[in-house]
């Protein structure tokens, strides 16, 4: 890929994730350093990619731990989020 | 050429998933959408990596894919809302060492990469693994498995030569040497700064550490997709190194220390200057049924909650205590400090597990004018936040702190274990004031009696 236009990748993705969470209230930081840690599970799909490049057998063996461990960050990241997200509820919203 | 094109065009859609569930994170009523929709990111982008012309070992990536989601996927159903911190770090830690292991697979790799990529490459190695192993041992001390919290000048510097030495084999790397043992001593250097900057770190700071490492294996991520020519990852990655910088700050302004005082500096490391101060006076105490009384015949009460409560389960119970004051009139509110619990809104998600509305907590900033209205202000397991010291004591290690005011309430009841110092060992003012009283016991059975204290009226 072209050195600049990742250049422009990388800072209107800081722009955007700065100002994405500024808004953020106190209340909902525990969730959203989760839900981040969900998103840059995103990893995963790297791992993949170079396991499915993997020619030897120590490559297979990186391969595999990156694609374990890519696939405990996305799976893991997303249930404490949405289980800590389930449990937000206004006085209004019925309570189970 | 019709498959790339669906495969890029599913990388977008995932991308712009993300942002968008980020975005509808930042507001209680549409936060569970947001996650839902950066899984649905997820899902789509994983599924169609395995389009990719040219990828062998399917029958590896499915196997390495089910086991690693379903040791996930089990460990996180179990844990406690309490332990969440700490499981939180240990997923950001996966994420590290997957951004590490893909570096590794790279550089390992016939085929010769260009020079900004191998720079890109060898930093995302490196900060990926700081960030696994960091997160390792931050799951550890706040899980309890260690306990210490070594720190000394000797082992500073052995930290800064090993540093050194991770970016020295690092920089070789960089310019194009491809030796094994040259790759294995840069990944064990890392590896071992990673323990060794996290070990000194107290239990107290450690949120903003584990907050630090989300950053940092964001920014690890956003690099290595640049390395394998993946928009979607480079996009998702740096987006969640800005947004993490950003709640670190948040977090660390919150404890009223900046970010380097948290890694090089230890709380309390000068602890020769605070006994100092003998706070005079005697503590009162209350009996569950008096304490009742008070809350009963009150019209304003604010709960101010801290880690204590959720040791002791208290939540589910001081709900009850709540709903039961609300019937009889009472107007309650709860009242949080930025860092109450383990990390910024832990304490919120505690409540909100017990049945308590996210619009009966209130923040800081919201609630401290109010304290001066409030008849009671009830706390419970917390300490530090309260601590008067804050405001006026220039020589506490907490002064400039930002507090809950809970000592201009007209009365406060601190329900207390016993008579000893909290978790960070400083002298509390509030619990030898003259409006307060103190209420011994565990959170729980104290909130039990308190209960049934105000039935009996």
């Amino acid at each position: 890929m072209e050195g600049f236009i990742a250049l422009y990748i990388f800072m209107l993705a800081a722009v955007a994730g700065y100002e994405v969470i500024s808004k953020v209230p106190v209340i909902l930081h525990t969730p959203l350093m989760s839900g981040s840690n969900f998103v840059h599970g995103i990893v995963l799909i790297g791992a993949m990619i170079a396991l499915g490049h993997a020619e030897t057998v120590a490559q297979q063996v990186i391969g595999f731990i990156a694609v374990f461990l890519g696939a405990g960050n996305a799976v893991g990241g997303y249930v404490v989020t949405e289980r800590m997200l389930e449990m937000f509820k206004s006085s209004g919203e019925k309570r189970t | 050429m019709t498959l790339s094109l669906l495969i890029q065009t599913s990388y977008f859609v995932a991308a712009v998933l993300f942002i968008l569930g980020l975005k509808a994170m930042s507001s209680p009523k549409t936060a569970r959408r947001g996650v839902i929709w950066a899984g649905a990111g997820m899902v789509l982008a994983t599924v169609v990596t395995f389009l990719h012309e040219g990828l062998h070992n399917y029958a590896l990536m499915v196997i390495a894919i089910v086991a690693g989601g379903g040791v996930a996927w089990v460990s996180a159903k179990r844990v406690a809302m309490t332990d969440m911190p700490q499981m939180i770090a240990v997923y950001n830690g996966m994420g590290g060492g997957a951004a590490a292991a893909i570096a590794a697979n790279e550089l390992l790799a016939d085929h010769v990469l260009a020079p900004v990529v191998l720079v890109l490459a060898v930093l995302g190695a490196l900060i990926g693994t700081v960030a696994f192993t960091g997160s390792v041992i931050a799951f550890a001390k706040l899980q309890g498995l260690i306990r210490k919290s070594p720190r000394s000048t000797a082992l500073q510097l052995v930290n800064l030569l090993i540093g050194l030495g991770a970016v020295a084999a690092g920089v070789a790397l960089a310019l194009g040497q491809t030796d094994v043992a040259l790759l294995a001593a840069f990944f064990a250097a890392a590896a071992v700064f990673g323990v060794l900057i996290t070990l000194p770190i107290g239990g107290a700071d450690m949120p903003v550490v584990i907050s630090l490492f989300n950053a940092l294996t964001g920014l690890a991520v956003g690099f290595e997709g640049f390395v394998l020519g993946n928009p979607a990852m480079m996009i998702a990655g740096i987006v969640v190194g800005a947004s993490g910088t950003l709640l670190t700050q948040l977090m660390a302004k919150a404890m009223n220390r900046s970010l380097g005082n948290v890694l090089f500096a230890g709380f309390g490391a000068d602890e020769g200057t605070e006994s100092a101060g003998d706070s005079g006076g005697t503590m009162k105490a209350i009996d569950a049924t008096d304490a009742a009384i008070m809350l009963a015949y009150a019209n304003r009460v604010i709960i101010v909650p801290g880690y204590g409560m959720a040791v002791a389960q208290a939540q589910h119970k001081i709900w009850e205590l709540t709903e039961l004051l609300e019937d009889r009139g009472v107007k309650v509110k709860f009242a949080i400090h930025p860092v109450a619990g383990r990390m910024p809104g832990h304490m919120n998600v505690l409540l909100a597990e017990a049945g308590v509305p996210y619009d009966k907590i209130a923040d800081l900033e919201e609630i401290n004018a109010e304290f001066a209205r409030a008849d009671v202000a009830v706390v419970i397991g917390a300490n530090d936040v309260v601590n008067p010291a804050a405001r006026s004591n220039k020589d506490s290690p907490i002064y400039g702190m930002p507090i809950l005011n809970v000592d201009q309430a007209q009365h406060c009841i601190v329900i207390k274990r016993g008579k000893g110092t909290g978790f960070s060992g400083i002298e509390n003012e509030l619990f030898f004031a003259e409006n307060t009283s103190m209420l011994y016991g565990d959170g729980q059975k104290a909130a039990s009696e308190l209960i049934a204290g105000v039935k009996t009226l």
